[in-house]
């Protein structure tokens, strides 16, 4: 615990802000995005924001898998575990989504569907073998941290001949995302979203190195840093861009040096390019089709390509008009700012995916900002 | 859901699993990700998956700087107001 534990310390926390006090310039402004969801979380459950000088402001990113799934791609995930014979597997964040209709896999599987919650991959390919007269699909969903067992399980189902397991692949790349941030019209043209700089993913980063976000850094003249899940390790990140944008620098650093190198997991990325390749297009809730953002089973591995195996339609659907999650995941909004928040949508009863997963930032707000609060005025 | 804590590794299964710890729980991990670990090492596992070792130099290199900043403002705040008593 010493590696968890270590890095919530309250009297280095203290004398990390105290640095930070001293380290901005009074006469500008930091707006920095934290790319991802597990980051906002903890800010918010440490009340690290509390502890950042007023004129360092956080902008809340798109790194929410569950929250940047395209709602179509979903419902073609529900309507699947409908058909006979079919067993659905998936991470328990997806089950309470809601989906068009407000349909979610939760109430799928109280329809009778058979819908399954896995911690693991593994279980899936358990679930597959016990099951050899059930067509199983596993969910793919999730960034690169997730990515590397999907193509294992693809690789693993291969190696043991199994025909009854295809897998249904969403899993998304972190640098589009950040890119296309920077390139979207509320940032360039709109000026409604303003990012001087990033705290960068770790886990994502522990797989696919820091290498990758060079490019960007250099191009468009933005700091990233990478930062651990920790408390401290957000203060220390924050500290490090803030010192960056003084000397009016834009270079990628890394702040999570126990788990990133620069190569990142050379072995997981050699699993994923064996199976995965990008797709040219692929559509992310609130932030649209991004161009070469999602990856997709590669011809060889067709046998093991939910899509390809079954007919999986993807219809566009009209989204909840009153639900900003779409403009939350820009950064445009704040949870705060939509009518939904905390009156027709909570934790309990969600309407948009931002207030379902664990990384969204409307459960966020939510859970530490007393959205319970305001349910009871 | 990219969360992934830090965890010992206390035992070798075999060639892909391993047995790992945190906070007196035990449980197996797929090292199918990484290059061979020994007794003793940490990993960081997400999704029953170890994505890569945890460096724990780096990690005491860390832990080394927050300490030492935390002391150091101690003495400017005992510098800056000094106990009367």
């Amino acid at each position: 615990m010493r590696y968890i534990r270590g890095f919530r310390d309250g009297a280095s926390a203290a004398a990390l802000a105290g640095l930070l006090a001293e380290a901005v310039d009074p006469r500008r402004d930091y707006h920095l995005m934290e790319f991802c969801g597990g980051h906002t979380h903890a800010i918010f459950r440490y009340g690290v924001e509390d502890l950042l000088p007023p004129n360092i402001r956080l902008v809340h990113g798109p790194g929410c898998p569950v929250c940047v799934l395209a709602v179509p791609r979903l419902d073609a995930a529900i309507e699947l575990a409908a058909q006979p014979g079919v067993t659905l597997v998936s991470y328990g964040d997806m089950l309470r989504v809601p989906a068009s209709r407000r349909r979610n896999l939760m109430k799928a599987r109280a329809g009778g569907a058979d819908v399954r919650m896995v911690y693991s991959v593994l279980e899936a390919l358990r679930i597959a073998t016990d099951n050899p007269l059930r067509q199983v699909v596993f969910f793919a969903i999730g960034f690169e941290t997730t990515t590397p067992a999907s193509a294992f399980l693809i690789l693993e189902a291969a190696r043991l001949g199994l025909t009854n397991l295809s897998v249904y692949c969403n899993h998304v790349v972190t640098p589009a995302a950040i890119m296309s941030i920077l390139d979207s019209p509320s940032v360039r043209e709109w000026g409604q979203v303003r990012v001087d700089g990033f705290i960068g993913p770790s886990h994502v980063s522990a797989v696919i190195g820091s290498r990758p976000y060079e490019y960007f850094a250099e191009e468009y003249q933005r700091p990233v840093v990478i930062a651990g899940f920790e408390p401290l390790d957000v203060m220390q990140a924050t500290l490090m861009l803030v010192r960056q944008l003084n000397e009016g620098r834009a270079s990628v650093e890394n702040q999570f040096t126990r788990g990133v190198t620069r190569e990142g997991n050379q072995k997981a990325q050699a699993l994923v390019a064996e199976v995965l390749e990008l797709r040219p297009s692929f559509e992310w809730r609130g932030l649209g089709e991004l161009p070469y953002s999602g990856l997709r089973i590669k011809r060889d591995y067709a046998a093991f390509d939910a899509e390809r195996r079954f007919q999986m339609p993807i219809r566009p659907v009209a989204e909840n008009a009153a639900c900003l999650c779409p403009a939350i995941i820009r950064g445009v909004s704040k949870p705060t700012d939509c009518k939904l928040f905390a009156t027709a949508c909570s934790p309990r009863e969600p309407v948009g995916s931002c207030m379902v997963s664990a990384e969204g930032a409307c459960a966020a707000y939510y859970k530490y900002r007393g959205g319970a609060l305001r349910v009871a005025s | 859901m990219c969360l992934a804590v830090p965890v010992r590794v206390t035992a070798l299964v075999d060639e892909q699993r391993v047995e790992v710890e945190i906070g007196g729980i035990h449980t197996r991990i797929s090292t199918a990700l990484i290059d061979a670990v020994a007794v003793g090492d940490y990993v960081i596992v997400h999704a029953g998956f170890a994505i890569t070792r945890l460096d724990v130099a780096a990690a005491e290199e860390s832990l080394a700087l927050f300490e030492e900043i935390a002391a150091h403002m101690r003495r400017q705040h005992h510098a800056l107001h000094p106990r009367l008593s």
